[in-house]
């Protein structure tokens, strides 16, 4: 099964701590900097929301590529950057709608969101399960769930 | 080790910014932040200076486990001299500032001197500079950190920052960074005022490489992260109520100072409880609380966020504080509320919103309010010479006196006291509700025997979080004591007061220990850090730190006399509730306390305890 990283903002207190898990992962330092997942604070509003890369079907990054650098991990269905191969043109941090692909500039490559090759570090790292991930066919079923039970409708006998 | 082995001097005088090596020597003896710091500081300035001149200087640390993975690990704690005190002042402070401290590759930065005009410190990783802050001068911290923000034109940088409070000096002035979280007591924001230092900016793009076993501590994080969650006051009632789930508690247990300890129930403690915080407003439909929310690092999240009735009186037509923005904890809402008799919360909000934005601190503040309170209802205080009717209840004085104190303006001037200050000089010293210059949290002494010994005793003067007796004597953390009794109370004020020193000089926050003993963050800390960090040397090193700051204190003049209450602790029973009849025992207390730290009847350490502490 496919799965997917499932985000809840309502869930989110703003920790960090699926920051330093994603960059511990990937650099072995603590250093949200570097992390591929990232927590914004609208703060006059009270809302916290964690924002990473949704992996695309037909990804913007990996379709405007000029090196091929950006690939599909079949297992995973991440859009996955071969860091040997990326020369750090940066048009993919242009073609992302979202944001989500960037620059590093100490090493001359993009990073982005990998799913850790199937076993995310940040829903691990998540103390109130406002990141999750789940079966990529059923996103919907919480909120589903949800819906449901308003239903309100009496017992089976 | 988790430590950069690098910190920053900054000298204001001669506007210079220089990297040294951390003292790994000190660094092993008195492992960081509180400990650490106020290693520095006892070695680097004279304990009689002048808390508010260039002589004195000012620390900010971080701890072995600050911008970690450890839970809570973003914490950093603020050194100098105190200017309301005269004592050791050490404030530490959440939000996310600390940890992008160490991401910038410093352990500590070192402030002495005076700038010649207002500047603030810009550190980008290794690069330190002092810029200019005069356009920043007489403004808030909430305007001062998003100029800063926008100026640099990047929204990733953390700014700590005085508003004009600190910059007039009011001598309970915070340092506040992250435009909620504050290094509130003591008047550390007054000190960073004396220098001309707006604020300090920083973007750490490093992080933390040098945690010396990364799967050992990983585990042991992760393992307190489980007791955390397990526990019901860390994993339930902190993130859903906050801080606030004491109010109601404490009420019962009749030891809620109320209209400046006069009594010790409050009538409207339920109209200023966390329960009303979640309760829809009449007039607008709405609750006060939005959400909680987390410092970093932090997995319990108590902190609150909290949005005003547009339509209440503090707040009309000013947009500006109609926003979402840091609400009440336990503290502020009893300082501003109980301790002046005020039940009104949108009104405590306002006044905890306007603490926030010029940075001075609630407790102080709001106990300050207490005493001029009392002084207008005997009739030394006029109308007149306020500003505005200040009986106790008044929500109308609370918010006036609130816009009026870190400008200075008028009776504000005398507010900016404190509330020594302002007593004495209405010839009324009795009715500062303060030990050493600082005023008491919000539990009484006499409801609650052993948190009096603690407040007589505390080094930076009146307070709960040196050691929290509270959870022993109401909560029953780790054991159940007789709150009402004084047997054994001097041990357990020298446990807990020896074991926080571990909590805030490792760089997590003290709201752990309601889950958490000193055997929680010993393996995170051995995990870490080089060398020995077992419980035995975690034992030593906590006491050893208590008596830095004594003999610090000691040195700066005070004496067993300071460790003292007012009188109305001492000597006015409590009126209502299981307290009833009773004051703080004290006398009866202090001797054994001395014992139990090996020192001499007139609160001085022996040679002996001195030697057996490596001081």
């Amino acid at each position: 099964m496919q799965k997917s990283l499932h985000i809840d903002p309502g869930k989110c207190t703003g920790c960090l701590q699926c920051e330093m898990a994603c960059s511990y992962e990937h650099t072995g330092v603590i250093n949200p900097s570097k992390s591929r997942i990232k927590v914004f604070d609208f703060e006059h509003e009270g809302r916290k929301v964690p924002y990473t890369c949704t992996q695309c079907s037909e990804a913007w990054c990996m379709q405007s590529c000029p090196v091929d650098a950006i690939v599909l991990d079949p297992a995973t269905g991440a859009k996955v950057v071969k860091e040997a191969t990326c020369v750090g043109c940066k048009v993919c941090t242009i073609s992302c709608p979202f944001g989500t692909i960037n620059y590093m500039a100490d090493v001359g490559k993009v990073q982005k969101c990998d799913l850790c090759g199937g076993d995310p570090e940040c829903a691990k790292a998540c103390p109130t399960g406002a990141i999750t991930y789940i079966d990529a066919d059923w996103t919907g079923l919480d909120r589903m769930r949800a819906w449901a039970a308003k239903a309100n409708t009496a017992a089976a006998a | 080790m988790s430590w950069n082995r690098k910190i920053l001097r900054v000298n204001l005088t001669a506007g210079t910014c220089t990297p040294e090596p951390l003292n790994m020597e000190w660094a092993n003896d008195y492992l960081g932040s509180r400990g650490l710091g106020t290693k520095y500081l006892t070695e680097e300035i004279d304990p009689k200076v002048d808390p508010l001149s260039p002589e004195n200087k000012m620390i900010m640390a971080t701890g072995p486990l600050t911008g970690t993975m450890a839970s809570t690990g973003g914490r950093y704690t603020v050194i100098t001299k105190g200017p309301l005190t005269g004592a050791i002042a050490c404030s530490n402070s959440g939000g996310f500032f600390g940890a992008e401290l160490k991401f910038a590759g410093w352990d500590m930065i070192i402030f002495e001197g005076k700038s010649p005009k207002p500047v603030y410190l810009y550190v980008e990783n290794d690069k330190a500079e002092l810029r200019d802050a005069s356009h920043l001068w007489g403004t808030t911290c909430w305007h001062t950190e998003e100029t800063i923000k926008s100026e640099l034109q990047d929204p990733l940088v953390r700014v700590s920052s005085i508003g004009r409070s600190g910059e007039n000096q009011v001598l309970f002035s915070c340092i506040v960074n992250d435009l909620h979280r504050a290094a509130g007591r003591s008047g550390v924001g007054a000190v960073m005022g004396s220098k001309n230092l707006k604020a300090v900016a920083l973007r750490g793009t490093k992080g933390v490489s040098g945690v010396k076993d990364f799967p050992a501590f990983l585990a042991a994080a992760n393992a307190a992260k489980q007791v955390l969650k397990d526990n019901a006051v860390t994993g339930q009632g902190l993130p859903k109520y906050g801080t606030q789930v004491l109010m109601n508690v404490i009420n019962e247990v009749g030891a809620l100072p109320t209209r400046n300890h006069r009594d010790v129930q409050f009538e409207e403690a339920g109209k200023i409880s966390a329960e009303a915080m979640h309760e829809k407003r009449p007039t607008d439909g709405k609750a006060h609380l939005i959400t909680n929310a987390a410092c970093f690092g932090c997995t319990i999240a108590c902190g609150r966020i909290s949005q005003l009735d547009k339509g209440h009186f503090t707040v009309q037509n000013k947009p500006e504080y109609w926003g979402a923005s840091g609400g009440l904890e336990y503290e502020s809402a009893w300082s501003l509320g109980a301790s002046n008799g005020v039940g009104d919360l949108e009104a405590l909000q306002y006044a905890n919103m306007l603490c926030n934005e010029d940075g001075f601190d609630p407790i102080t503040f709001g106990a300050t309010v207490s005493a001029v309170m009392e002084l207008y209802e005997l009739g030394i205080l006029t109308k007149e010479q306020i500003g505005i009717e200040a009986p106790f209840g008044s929500a109308k004085a609370l918010a006036y006196l609130a816009e009026i104190t870190a400008q200075g303006i008028g009776f504000g001037k005398e507010v900016g006291l404190g509330s020594k200050r302002l007593t004495a000089k209405y010839g009324r010293p009795d009715l500062s509700m303060s030990v050493k210059g600082l005023e008491f949290p919000a539990y009484d002494g006499r409801g609650i025997q052993g948190i009096g010994l603690n407040y007589a005793t505390s080094n930076r003067g009146a307070c709960h979080v040196r050691g929290y007796t509270v959870a022993s004597e109401v909560l029953g953390i780790p054991v159940k004591t007789d709150p009402l009794a004084t047997e054994g109370k001097p041990g357990l004020v020298k446990a807990f007061q020896d074991a926080t020193t571990i909590f805030d000089s490792a760089g997590v926050c003290l709201f752990t220990s309601f889950a958490w003993s000193v055997a929680d963050v010993q393996p995170q800390v051995q995990a870490a850090c080089e060398g020995d960090w077992s419980m035995e040397k975690m034992a030593v090193v906590g006491e050893r730190i208590w008596n830095m700051e004594r003999q610090f204190n000691l040195a700066a003049g005070f004496t067993a006399k300071d460790d003292n209450l007012p009188p109305r602790l001492t000597t006015e029973p409590a009126k209502t509730g299981p307290a009833k009849g009773r004051v703080n025992e004290l006398a009866k207390m202090l001797p054994e306390y001395y014992e139990v730290r090996g020192w001499t009847a007139e609160g001085v350490p022996t040679a002996e305890t001195l030697a057996r502490l490596g001081l």
